[in-house]
């Protein structure tokens, strides 16, 4: 069993055997993954020692003493916090070592192609199109000389025929940085929409991919939309059966929502200190209604906070708390869904009393230019950005009222929707 | 701010906020007795009966259980648990609106008289306490809120005898043991006083809350023995109702996991419509809604529960946000499991009002949100225009 005292003697070996003072980012990065300290909770051999998540920690404070460098985790979070989780879930023993070390080391980045213009919260609806690869098939089956994707370059995982893929994906994060998309898409439309669904690893530097950004409310254009036009898979970049992919979605949206809304943050972390420090910043604009307010907030912010913790030990009981009821999955379940909801719902009260709060200076608004973020920037930046981006935390992953509907029926076990499409070909759905 | 007090960033290192396995066999036996001895019907019956508690309950909890004496030391008689078990017992007894003194005796007159220190006065009376035979109130009115030296409404003289009159003191009717903060000649003091003595009065309201009973007391030169003065007395009076108000927290957030569980009962029973009207979005998205707010509130009462158990300097701050946090919510669960029951949640044969009343006379107890969160705002440098 790997515990906190043997991570502290491999993380001193790490650093004794890559100075980060004198050892280059990258270098260090796949070192440390390589010694299983990336993080811990994964398999050896895939940046883990199968040691408890809570321990990662311990890690993280050693590192960030000795001045190591981290992997810029915000600008590759959809890597972290959606693709790995699902590939280390449902990819095959190559899929897991090609992808996973790239991947954190952040030598690759990941975005996600799910929504679509007319999928959205109904994403099962989607409408992108995977079909078998009848070219592709051939050129194997005729000796194999052909690869399905142009050779001399770096081609993933190999074989098994392919697929292509066309349709239109939107609100796709970095994907104008993005070297891989997990992909979902129709391989059968004579079924139920939910069993027609696979799950694909998609190569964005592949020809057919084009990424046009798509500006939004605040100005910038931190989202993208994709058109996919006769995108070729090969078969080996499929994570799960063919009609799975819905399965295997699930996994990447319940850590989605853990990824948004279950990040551990200190007391007064993220937009409520950012309020706080206003209002001890600015007696002058004090007034008692905003005290009030304020101080309703700070609660909320802080038992949200709190939540979030309980959900913590909950998933990985640290080790003075093995107390916890069951053996820990380490899977996210719904509770994830509470805790987005309740970022949600704070993140756009606490920017909009910060925007009213700041009198004259909220009618104000920093930069408008058109800009191609590397990622959110929720304190960077001014109240009124603020104001306008948490408008979508209540969209992004999971509407706040979809994801009521998650709560209500798989936690509190309430009668479902009722669902006219369900039992109905995806193909014969009115559109 | 002065020194020494919490500053943000500053919560307690690595609370516990789950439950340990000896808390999970606790809840399970208190549970088992309430749904024995303490089913709503049974717990409307005994109200009508006039009784001002349930004493086969209580001594079946109190004594049988051992609960009362969970927060009393081994060596003074008690089981030398923390605040963290007696929140466990609260939230199930909130869950039941069991009418039992135990917030009053076994958790707030208990840590008062811990706070007295260890003479001989406070030995025997506390042994009485933990071991449930005897029950004993602090003397203030129930909104009291921890934080503020409380307006001494009674005033001691040079003798020892008490003078003044305590309104809505909770579960006074029940008391044997009266724990009087007073006015002394040299400053705040606080006495032990026998209900029974001559010169002590208690006169019955008809309280909201009717799993709470309250009651007046007036002391008419009644004798008094003195446990603590001066700054002594004074933290134990605020101690007291710090942890009171901390574990509050815990029944508040058992009124309201009821609330809610009974609310998606009926509702996932109860057609209209040719459906469940649990089916319908605009009463799921209110329940999916509450049960957020429960999950958060027993984040909170559990971290006020371990601050007060580990004795942190954070547990002004954890107590002041329960507080300010569960009380809402326990009174929101209750109002809507009285609208989503639709008629049946307005009649008197219905359990559904024991809870509205215990959670709105609860957010009023130990201190009101607002109240808490004006101190919150002194403790964590958000200051008043």
């Amino acid at each position: 069993m790997t515990d906190a005292a043997d991570l502290r003697r491999r993380t001193a070996a790490l650093l004794t055997a890559h100075p980060p003072a004198t050892t280059g980012r990258l270098d260090f990065l796949r070192a440390r993954f390589d010694a299983g300290l990336a993080w811990v909770h994964f398999p050896e051999g895939l940046g883990g020692l199968d040691a408890p998540r809570s321990l990662q920690s311990v890690v993280d404070a050693e590192l960030t003493a000795a001045g190591a460098p981290d992997n810029d985790p915000g600008r590759i979070g959809i890597g972290l916090g959606m693709a790995a989780p699902t590939i280390l879930r449902f990819g095959s023993e190559e899929q897991k070592q090609r992808w996973l070390r790239p991947l954190w080391t952040g030598e690759e980045v990941w975005c996600q192609l799910f929504s679509e213009p007319g999928a959205g919260s109904d994403l099962a609806a989607l409408a992108t199109r995977a079909v078998r690869d009848a070219e592709g098939a051939r050129s194997d089956a005729e000796g194999g000389g052909d690869r399905v994707v142009e050779g001399g370059r770096d081609q993933g995982v190999e074989g098994g025929g392919g697929w292509v893929v066309d349709g239109q994906k939107v609100w796709t994060s970095s994907a104008h940085l993005a070297r891989w998309a997990i992909l979902i898409a129709r391989t059968d439309p004579s079924v139920p929409k939910h069993r027609g669904i696979s799950y694909f690893v998609c190569d964005m530097t592949d020809p057919g991919v084009e990424v046009r950004p798509l500006r939004q409310i605040t100005g910038e254009a931190e989202f993208n939309e994709v058109f996919l036009t006769g995108v070729r898979i090969p078969d080996a970049h499929r994570l799960g059966e063919v009609g799975e992919g819905w399965k295997v979605a699930q996994t990447t949206l319940m850590n989605e929502r853990v990824a948004i809304g279950g990040s551990r943050i200190p007391r007064e972390g993220g937009m409520i200190g950012v309020a706080a420090e206003d209002w001890r910043a600015r007696p002058a604009l004090r007034t008692h209604d905003l005290h009030q307010r304020l101080l309703t907030l700070w609660v909320e912010a802080e038992v949200a906070r709190l939540t979030g913790e309980r959900l913590r030990q909950q998933l990985s009981p640290t080790l003075n708390s093995v107390r916890a009821g069951g053996a820990p999955t380490g899977q996210p379940g719904p509770e994830g869904s509470g805790m987005k909801l309740a970022f949600a719902r704070l993140a756009q009260e606490i920017s909009g009393w910060e925007v009213e709060f700041l009198a004259e200076d909220g009618l104000t608004y920093d930069d408008w230019t058109m800009r191609r973020p590397d990622g959110v920037d929720f304190t960077g930046r001014e109240a009124g950005y603020r104001y306008l981006r948490a408008k979508g935390n209540s969209i992004e992953g999971g509407t706040s009222e979809v994801l009521l509907n998650i709560v209500a029926e798989r936690v509190l076990g309430l009668p479902p929707e009722p669902r006219t499409d369900k039992d109905v070909a995806w193909k014969d759905l009115p559109r | 701010m002065t020194d020494g007090t919490p500053r943000p960033g500053a919560p307690a290192p690595d609370p516990d906020l789950l439950y340990s396995e000896d808390e999970e066999a606790l809840r399970a036996a208190v549970r088992s007795l309430l749904a024995d001895r303490g089913a709503p019907a049974t717990v409307l019956a005994a109200l009508e009966s006039g009784a001002p508690h349930d004493t086969g309950l209580w001594r079946a909890l109190a004594t049988d259980i051992g609960t009362a004496g969970l927060l009393v030391p081994e060596k003074l008689g008690g089981h030398g648990a923390s605040a963290r078990e007696a929140a466990v017992v609260l939230e199930e007894l909130g869950r039941s609106v069991a009418p039992v003194p135990y917030l009053t005796s076994a958790v707030i007159a208990v840590t008062a008289l811990l706070g007295c220190g260890d003479g001989a006065g406070v030995a025997a009376p506390l042994a009485a306490l933990a071991a449930g035979r005897t029950v004993g109130v602090l003397a203030l009115p129930l909104p009291t809120a921890p934080g503020t030296p409380p307006d001494l409404a009674v005033r001691a003289a040079a003798d020892g005898t008490l003078t003044g009159r305590v309104t809505s003191v909770a579960d006074a009717a029940s008391a044997a043991l009266l724990l009087v903060p007073a006015e002394g000649t040299d400053g705040p003091a606080l006495y032990a006083v026998e209900a029974a003595a001559e010169g002590v009065r208690t006169d019955t309201v008809t309280p909201l809350d009717l799993t709470r009973p309250l009651g007046h007391l007036t002391f008419d030169g009644a004798r008094g023995r003195l446990l603590a003065t001066g700054d002594r007395a004074r933290a134990a009076v605020d101690r007291a109702l710090l942890t009171g108000a901390g574990l509050l927290a815990s029944e508040q957030l058992g009124v309201a996991e009821w609330c809610l569980a009974e609310t998606v009962r009926h509702t996932a029973e109860r057609t209209q419509f040719g459906r469940p009207v649990g089916s319908f979005q605009a009463l799921k998205h209110r329940m999916a809604a509450l049960w957020l707010e429960v999950a958060s509130a027993r984040a909170a009462a559990r971290y006020a529960a371990d601050a007060l158990a580990s004795d942190s300097p954070d547990a002004p701050v954890a107590v002041a946000v329960a507080q300010a946090y569960c009380g809402p919510v326990a009174v929101r669960a209750a109002e809507e499991c009285v609208q989503l029951h639709g008629g049946i949640g307005m009649t008197w044969e219905h359990p559904a009002h024991l809870f509205l009343k215990r959670a709105k006379s609860d957010e009023l107890a130990l201190g009101s949100p607002g109240r808490h969160r004006d101190a919150l705002g002194a403790l964590v440098g958000i200051d008043a225009p």
